[in-house]
């Protein structure tokens, strides 16, 4: 009950701290007026002691001990500027998240820049109810954390309110602000880990004359090699015939029949009726990933969308993205 | 809805052990001499334990034996103090709290405990000691602390970083400490009750007097006041400073009469008779009795006069105390009443009949009282008493052995039989006791009384004169009144450090360090309401009370913490000379109403400029080629100037 009231109060002075900005442009200055200070834990507990340090100190009239009380006080006041100027002017901008599939721990990059001549120590980061990142700034010049936070849906994962807190230098005083930058990571759809096709042999391939299944050439059929090109995929290298000729000889590709030529459609309306569509959406991926993985080209027929026939990176991106924001984009 | 994350434990890394370690022994080592010696082994055997176990890289001892060895230690503390609530058997159980969350400290939790602990320690050697080393320790001590909880917060913190941190951090908390310590309202203590074992280590002058007692005394260094004079200063032999009157002997012990409270004055002083005023600093001594030079005219604060010409605070002075007096060594009494003489006539039967032999017989021829006086003088000079720190064990009649036997004494064996002589020959005597004379500073001109300066004398009473003092001391060893203790003692008697002849090098720093001491005491140990009040009123605080110095407190802490924030937080833009120029520019057109935008390079901005300004568009385009030259390109050496030049005449 108690938590539950401390959780609202927290939120609803998240929501204020933070008021219309969220989410707000990149760079985000933490300007001294978003920096929030408050004594921690320790902090309570140090001020309680002082205070019977005082009463101490009064009764028996120690003016020492008035002495040491008023130093403490003072070294107390004190924490809270240093930890203040630890935060307080910090800049942030983000980077990039690396797309990933449901279930994975999407990653934020946030990139924490310090134009003060003096390092800035263990600012920590957070999600809400998300692992704590811990990062030094050096001065004058930026560091990077990952805020991990799991991907439980397909689509754009937008990144919550960020929190930044540091309670450094003697962790009585905490310093934390609020940002919230308008970043998304691209989650896409959990491809299914038994495909279908694989036991009933329906035919997602059935509109080709190789379907992927009853292919006997496919990308197995070694073909020959031919020079090796930048753009070529790794795994097709002939690491064997480069590790025989020697490290002076050029690399070659290995070529497999068919591999161009068998073009596929994976194709959303020929899946069995009844499937739903988180169900659909994880089959072709599967199906994207695995043909990306056999060295095949494909082409992805969405209702109302189609994505031509390709392979490559670049095109499981825009694939596996079509297959996420499914749906959700008019 | 995502739950709030675990709390963290973070167990403590080697460093941080060490940390720890290291402020348990700098808050412990200054109390260890307070300590009973097995306590202190206790102390430091866990300190030793500790360090081993984290040489070894071993896990901590189980929680099981931790708490059989506190209940030890507890036990042993009780047994020790019979108690767990005084102030002494309170700082052992600190102690031993301390000792032992070293061996339990696991998270950096059980950190911030050994920290606030030790924080105590340091006050609880405020108890004993105030001076300035051990002033300089606390800061030593905070110091580590201080730096033990900076490593708690930063695991990964280097020592010296942390030292320089916290020393930064102190040397920054200074100025609120010393805001605070001038203005911050002051109570006088205690809240409550003290526990009956406080101030059981101060020494003084006790209410009775037996052989013995004040020989105690003699052999200690330690102040019992500080008197100030203001103006003339008496000669050293005039100066006796009062304390307990003593009417009544009980066998072999002086004690206090019945003295009542004297509403006003009981002596005027003699017209014309030089008064001396000055300004007593009392260290505690846990008695109500305050000492004044013979005679003193005025009362100091909460203070009351008795009968017997006695000063006594309303409290046992247990905290140094400020008074200024005015004393005039020439009075005239009023009449005594006959109750008070009565007593000071008053002899225990049985006890010393010799003396009292030798007084009853010279009331027979009629001699005056004050002849039977000068009688007593000369006769104990012509006894051949000799003055000793060592006198002899007496039996029940000290003064006849005194007297006639042993004939070594110490003042109080001179005192004491000549009371009792002086009242076998009807003339009321009684008792006085204090101390005599003192050692002059020459560095700030103030006198030390030390307790090795009490003693003994007499007074009895003339009819006409009233109260006169005797000194039987000086008629034996009149060096003791005229120099000092060391010259009036026979060598080879063991004397109080100080004493001693020979050292004049080391008297002289003493006495330097004594007038820092005394400042010391003056103006930080005895800083209490009234001084505060005082000082506050020099400073020019119009009637301060509790109210101005808090809101002078607020102020003056705020000016400070601003300036402070001010210094910490400014942040000085950083340009090139180039880019200052730019700047300039970009101002003027701004005022004209044309800003540059954020995303404008200079080309484009001058561009702009160039179209919206026609006139000036050949400038324009000219700064701006040379600015993103100099940042941007290979320029000549004096594109810098030119820039600068063409900025500076650039109106638009």
């Amino acid at each position: 009950m108690l938590a539950t009231l401390r959780g609202t109060l927290k939120e609803r002075f998240a929501a204020w701290a933070l008021r219309t900005r969220s989410p707000e442009p990149v760079p985000i200055v933490l300007t001294q007026r978003r920096v929030y200070v408050l004594p921690t834990r320790g902090g309570l507990l140090y001020a309680l002691s002082l205070l019977v340090l005082l009463v101490g100190a009064i009764n028996y009239s120690l003016s020492l001990g008035y002495g040491l009380v008023f130093l403490l006080g003072g070294l107390g006041i004190v924490a809270i500027l240093h930890s203040f100027r630890n935060l307080a002017g910090t800049s942030l901008t983000v980077g990039a998240p690396a797309p990933v599939f449901v279930g994975d721990t999407a990653r934020f990059p946030l990139i924490l820049h310090n134009a003060d001549a003096r390092e800035r120590r263990l600012l920590r980061l957070f999600l809400p109810g998300q692992a704590v990142e811990t990062t030094d700034v050096p001065p004058q010049g930026s560091a990077r954390a990952l805020l991990p936070l799991p991907a439980t849906r397909r689509g754009w994962l937008a990144l919550p309110r960020v929190t930044i807190e540091t309670v450094w230098p003697l962790g009585l005083v905490r310093s934390w602000s609020y940002a919230a930058p308008a970043l998304a990571c691209l989650v896409y759809p959990r491809p299914a880990s038994a495909v279908p096709m694989l036991e009933n042999a329906t035919p997602p391939f059935a509109n080709q004359q190789n379907s992927r299944l009853s292919s006997d050439s496919g990308d197995e059929d070694f073909a020959g090699l031919r020079r090796h090109q930048t753009s070529d995929p790794p795994h097709h290298v002939a690491w064997k015939t480069a590790a025989r000729l020697g490290p002076d000889a050029a690399l070659q590709t290995k070529q497999f029949s068919g591999t161009a030529a068998q073009a596929l459609w994976f194709d959303w309306a020929q899946l069995p009726h009844g499937l739903d569509v988180e169900t659909r959406l994880a089959i072709l991926a599967r199906w994207v990933l695995d043909a990306e993985d056999a060295g095949l080209s494909w082409g992805l027929r969405l209702p109302g969308r189609a994505i031509p026939q390709a392979h490559g990176p670049a095109h499981v991106h825009a694939c596996l993205k079509a297959l996420a924001l499914y749906g959700e984009e008019t | 809805m995502a739950k709030k994350p675990e709390r963290p434990v973070h167990p403590l890394t080697p460093a941080q052990t060490w940390w720890l370690l290291a402020t348990g022994v700098a808050a412990c080592a200054p109390l260890a001499p307070q300590v009973p010696v097995w306590l202190a082994a206790v102390a430091a055997g866990a300190f030793l334990w500790r360090a081993a176990l984290a040489w070894l890289r071993q896990p901590l001892p189980p929680r099981w034996l931790l708490i059989l060895v506190t209940l030890a230690g507890t036990a042993g503390v009780l047994v020790e103090y019979r108690t767990l609530l005084g102030q002494q058997a309170g700082v052992a159980l600190l102690l031993v709290f301390m000792a032992l969350k070293q061996l339990e400290a696991r998270a950096s939790r059980d950190g911030l405990a050994v920290v606030l602990l030790a924080y105590f320690l340091t006050l609880a050697q405020f108890l004993e000691d105030q001076s300035i080393p051990v002033a300089a320790t606390m800061f030593g001590t905070v110091l580590v602390a201080t730096a033990a909880l900076a490593n708690l917060a930063d695991a990964q913190g280097q020592p010296l970083r942390l030292f320089r941190l916290a020393g930064t951090m102190l040397l920054q908390a200074v100025p609120f400490m010393l805001i605070l310590f001038l203005l911050f309202p002051r109570v006088q203590g205690p809240l409550w009750g003290l526990p009956r074992d406080a101030y059981s280590g101060l020494t003084g002058l006790s209410d009775t007097m037996s052989p013995g007692t004040i020989n105690n005394l003699s052999q200690s260094d330690v102040i019992a006041f500080r008197v100030q004079f203001d103006g003339a200063v008496p000669p050293k032999r005039e100066m006796y400073w009062r304390g307990p009157v003593l009417t009544v002997l009980d066998g072999r012990t002086w004690r206090p009469g019945n003295a009542t409270l004297a509403r006003d004055l009981p002596y005027a002083p003699v017209a014309n008779s030089p008064g001396y005023a000055y300004t007593v600093t009392l260290e505690p001594h846990n008695k109500p009795w305050l000492f004044a030079l013979e005679l003193p005219e005025t009362l100091p604060n909460d203070a009351f006069r008795t009968s017997d010409f006695q000063l006594h605070a309303r409290k046992p002075v247990r905290e140094r105390q400020r008074y200024a007096m005015r004393s005039y060594p020439q009075v005239e009494h009023e009449a005594e009443d006959d109750f008070t003489l009565a007593a000071a006539r008053r002899l225990p039967g049985g006890l010393n009949p010799r003396t009292r032999a030798l007084g009853a017989g010279w009331t027979a021829d009629g001699s005056s009282a004050a002849q039977r006086v000068q009688r007593a003088i000369d006769f104990l000079r012509n006894q051949n008493l000799v003055y000793t720190l060592q006198p002899p064990l007496t039996g029940q009649h000290v003064a006849d052995e005194f007297l006639f036997d042993t004939r070594r004494g110490f003042c109080e064996h001179f005192a004491a039989a000549f009371v009792v002589l002086m009242r076998a020959a009807d003339v009321p005597a009684r008792v006085v006791t204090g101390y005599q004379g003192g050692e002059r500073n020459p560095v700030d001109d103030t006198w030390v009384i030390r307790q090795s300066d009490a003693h003994a004398w007499a007074e009895v009473w003339l009819e006409g004169s009233g109260w006169v003092r005797v000194d039987p001391t000086a008629a034996a060893a009149p060096a003791r009144i005229e120099e000092n203790l060391a010259a009036a003692v026979p060598a080879g008697d063991p004397l109080p450090f100080l004493s001693r002849q020979g050292l004049d090098w080391l008297r002289e720093a003493r006495f330097r360090w004594w007038a820092i001491n005394n400042a010391w005491n003056q103006w930080v140990l005895g800083f209490n309401p009234e001084r505060q009040l005082e000082l506050l009123t020099r400073l020019g605080m119009d009637s301060p009370d509790w109210r101005k110095m808090t809101a002078w407190l607020a102020g003056l802490s705020g000016l400070v913490l601003l300036a402070l924030a001010a210094a910490m937080l400014w942040r000085r833009p950083h340009h090139d000379p180039a880019q200052r120029q730019w700047l300039r520019l970009t101002r003027r057109l701004e005022k004209r109403g044309l800003p540059r935008h954020a995303w404008e390079g200079p080309q484009d901005y001058a561009a702009r400029m160039a179209a919206e300004l026609p006139a000036a568009a050949d400038d324009i385009r000219a700064i701006a080629a040379l600015y993103a030259g100099l940042r941007y390109g290979n320029t000549p050496p004096d594109a810098l100037a030119m820039l600068r030049q063409r900025v500076a005449a650039f109106r638009p």
